[in-house]
């Protein structure tokens, strides 16, 4: 048996060591505000905090939460709900032959059921992991509805799939890569790579 | 991964591999639907040619909780009674596009044999005195809850040292992650030379268990024995038995493990059994994750 890979290229965005260059598209005080902004919409657009939860996509999602949910927690008064859910094993692109993505441990404290879950990723790109963490979060219950923010939209869809709040919109070609990362002062940015 | 074949041929970052991934896994059976779709439409086939409830239920539950189809094929019953070979069997059964061939049988090397017959990936599910790797990796996996590493670790195992596969197999799963192992049994179930394995032969059960972090208890295989390798049961449990007295030889927070079946009253008592310091349960709990783990890894398609 040979050394097996662990970390093939991801199809989203990674934590990446924070001198990797590029052209930085959201920097801490921009994804402060993004995030912000987005606690307001999605509480508007729900109608307050009641039933309301936030999921993180693994892992790229995980940090964009914890912004999200601070602020939701803030202006509700009280903690909101979250968990962390791992889409590894519910990936269309994994059940092909290939090499075994790592997967994670999945977090979900709270039933789903009648909730108003908000999937929260870092990049939406392909549509794919949204689809995936949909069928992921069916398998806990039946929510009284699914939606997605993300902080940054880079476009290329290949699924009819929409996100309901935005970061910002960044033009990208298929070729690039989008990067959410920590730099070495522990600040987030977002990168084009 | 090819083949799951024994640990000897894992290197320790394989072995970390499988129990990272297996903590993924764990959380899968604790939910209310129990079932992610990554091996829609992959055929798992067991082929127990040796008796079994807990290993082949537990390969079963894994191929279904990750959507395979689990087929299971077992000695009575099979062509194998029509004298049709081993390796034309699974020939046959890979000819039928099974995914993974998962291997039982009272032979040492019938599925490292398989395996060189057959283009699917091979899971020992424990040979003849050979190996049981999925046991050593549940074992592994279950003193990292309690424990977090192996490394520098005094680990205990008792029993059948020679007939053991899984002596064999957790022997060089632990020595790999980096922990000291003893073993202890009769001088008649001590193989000669076990030293070569980098373990401390100990010929009492005071001496094994002294300040030891784990004890592994082995099942007494009172029908593959007929008696010859000791007077009595009654002896050897006198001698080699754990119970609370013996237990308090080792470290107190000492974790104990056991393979399963147990025999009650003969290697180990009902009360360490059932008590605490016993992980008896949460083996059995963990090896369903380790060996969807295993299944996954393996049918990655990768060399």
């Amino acid at each position: 048996m040979s050394p097996p890979d662990l970390h093939p290229a991801e199809p989203h965005a990674e934590s990446e060591p924070s001198d990797a260059g590029g052209r930085v598209v959201l920097d801490a005080a921009g994804i402060q505000r993004a995030t912000t902004r987005i606690a307001h919409e999605i509480l508007e657009r729900n109608a307050g905090a009641d039933d309301l939860c936030l999921v993180a996509i693994v892992r790229g999602g995980q940090p964009v939460a914890e912004l999200i949910g601070a602020q939701l927690s803030a202006l509700a008064g009280r903690p909101i709900p979250s968990g962390a859910l791992d889409i590894t094993l519910y990936r269309d692109d994994v059940v092909a032959r290939g090499v075994r993505p790592m997967p994670r441990p999945t977090r979900m404290p709270f039933s789903v059921e009648g909730k108003r879950v908000v999937l929260v990723d870092d990049v939406s790109f392909t549509g794919r992991t949204v689809r995936a963490a949909m069928d992921a979060v069916l398998d806990f219950g039946r929510p009284a509805a699914i939606q997605v923010a993300v902080l940054v939209d880079r476009g290329h869809r290949e699924l009819p799939i929409k996100v309901d709040f935005v970061g910002k919109n960044i033009p990208t070609s298929r070729a690039e890569r989008v990067v959410l990362r920590a730099r070495p002062d522990g600040e987030l940015e977002v990168a084009v790579v | 991964m090819k083949h799951l074949l024994g640990i000897e041929g894992m290197t320790r970052s394989e072995i970390e591999l499988v129990l990272e991934t297996s903590e993924a896994m764990l959380e899968i059976s604790q939910r209310e639907i129990k079932r992610v779709p990554t091996l829609r439409g992959r055929t798992v086939i067991n082929v127990f040619l040796e008796s079994s409830t807990r290993t082949r239920v537990s390969f079963e539950i894994a191929a279904k909780r990750l959507s395979a189809d689990a087929i299971n094929v077992t000695r009575a019953g099979s062509s194998l009674s029509k004298a049709e070979t081993l390796a034309d069997m699974a020939r046959n059964l890979a000819a039928m596009s099974a995914d993974v061939l998962v291997v039982r049988d009272s032979v040492a090397g019938v599925p490292h044999m398989l395996a060189e017959r057959v283009r699917v990936p091979v899971v020992n599910a424990g040979d003849g005195c050979h190996e049981h790797p999925t046991q050593a990796l549940l074992d592994a996996f279950t003193l990292r809850q309690s424990l977090g590493s192996l490394e520098g670790r005094v680990v205990a195992i008792v029993g059948d040292i020679s007939h053991s596969r899984v002596a064999r197999s957790d022997i060089h799963c632990f020595t790999k992650l980096g922990a000291e192992v003893r073993v202890a049994g009769p001088p008649t179930m001590m193989p000669a030379g076990i030293e070569a394995l980098g373990v401390k032969p100990c010929f009492s059960l005071e001496q094994a268990l002294a300040g030891a972090d784990v004890i592994v208890m082995l099942r007494i295989q009172q029908e593959r024995l007929d008696g010859a390798l000791f007077p009595s049961v009654r002896e050897y449990s006198r001698t080699f038995g754990l119970t609370q007295r013996t237990l308090a030889l080792a470290k107190p927070e000492a974790i104990v493990l056991h393979p399963g079946p147990i025999n009650r009253g003969v290697e180990i008592a009902s009360d360490v059994a059932d008590a605490e310091p016993s992980r008896i349960l949460d083996q059995v709990t963990n090896g369903v994750a380790v060996r969807m783990a295993v299944l996954y890894l393996l049918t990655g398609g990768q060399t």
